[in-house]
């Protein structure tokens, strides 16, 4: 049994997210990111647990795919992703694509669900 | 030994977005415990339904839940997610479940954040858990459709009778579905996406007017 110290959810939220407390507005749970480069090893137990995650990786994971896969909880993830997107290790698939207005999105998420049925 | 290594740890088994993915988006499928929000989720995702949980803290966890159990200072919420790919790969949609209780109202504005819009799903045995996702929802001002999950055993209203007891807005779309039934499950998200576009065409007119 370990005591209550060795409880990985009684360490400090700031501990596991390497001093960040906050996470990007832009970084939600459905947030696809994709590996980018930089040393894993200096990086803090959670964030190359993370980084792990993406080891062989043929695309990319959104934010509740971390949290559920390492059973963290998503705030911490959304604050981890947000400072490994700091540090570039993690990168969004495609920043332009971000320009598309919300309303296009909508359209194409329609027409994706019409072709479902 | 007390506490493995992280490095010890085995490895989680997970289904990477395809690398097609440039674009995500987010529906929420909002309810009561029990309506079926899993079973939706689940008739629907390309990938198998995967968990979450996020510890609430004793201040937002509410008064109620305290008096229930005085020696809990944490309550853990749990919410399952689907993902559908589209556009010939290059959107993946995401479907949450979250629970509908007024009192996960942090929880709801962190999550719900960005999100598309919602289908609530209600249960004509239990309204009253719809109108807590209801209260939520105007809060977060979410767009939302709302679902009946048509349960065999649950009594059946007519529309106007349930729009009055739901305490709907007149435009807000009101259909029934089967959570198990894949189809029955798309045309209600169908229906919510249908609204939202208009929803979204309508906005948009009048902030060029």
């Amino acid at each position: 049994m370990s005591g209550p110290r060795r409880d990985p959810d009684m360490i400090r939220p700031y501990v596991r997210t390497q001093g960040r407390i906050r996470a990007h507005d832009d970084v939600r749970l459905e947030s696809v990111v994709i590996a980018a480069t930089g040393p894993t090893d200096t990086l803090a137990p959670d964030a190359r647990r993370v980084m792990r995650l993406f080891a062989g990786a043929d695309g990319g994971l959104a934010v509740a795919d971390i949290a559920a896969a390492l059973e963290l909880p998503p705030s911490t993830v959304r604050i981890l992703v947000s400072a490994l997107m700091d540090s570039g290790h993690l990168a969004s698939p495609a920043p332009a694509a971000e320009d598309q207005p919300d309303f296009d999105l909508l359209q194409e998420v329609l027409r994706g669900l019409r072709s479902m049925v | 030994m007390d506490c493995a290594p992280w490095s010890d740890l085995p490895e989680p088994s997970v289904t990477y977005v395809p690398a097609t993915v440039t674009r995500s988006a987010k529906i929420v499928v909002a309810g009561g415990f029990g309506v079926g929000k899993t079973t939706l989720i689940g008739s629907v995702s390309e990938v198998r339904p995967l968990r979450m949980e996020e510890p609430i803290t004793q201040a937002s966890a509410g008064v109620d839940d305290l008096r229930r159990a005085p020696h809990k200072t944490t309550t853990t919420v749990a919410m399952d997610f689907g993902r559908i790919h589209m556009a010939g790969g290059r959107i993946a949609l995401y479907l949450f479940g979250l629970p509908g209780q007024s009192r996960f109202q942090p929880l709801w504005e962190d999550l719900a954040e960005g999100a598309l819009g919602c289908l609530v799903l209600a249960d004509t045995r239990d309204l009253d858990a719809s109108h807590d996702a209801l209260g939520l929802l105007d809060g977060a001002d979410i767009p939302y459709a709302v679902a009946i999950n048509a349960f065999a055993e649950a009594p059946v209203y007519p529309e106007e009778e349930l729009r009055e007891a739901l305490a709907l807005d007149a435009d807000a779309p009101l259909t029934v579905c089967d959570a198990r039934d894949r189809t029955s499950s798309l045309h209600a998200l169908i229906t919510l996406t249908e609204y939202l576009s208009e929803h979204r065409s309508a906005a948009l007119m009048e902030s060029r007017r």
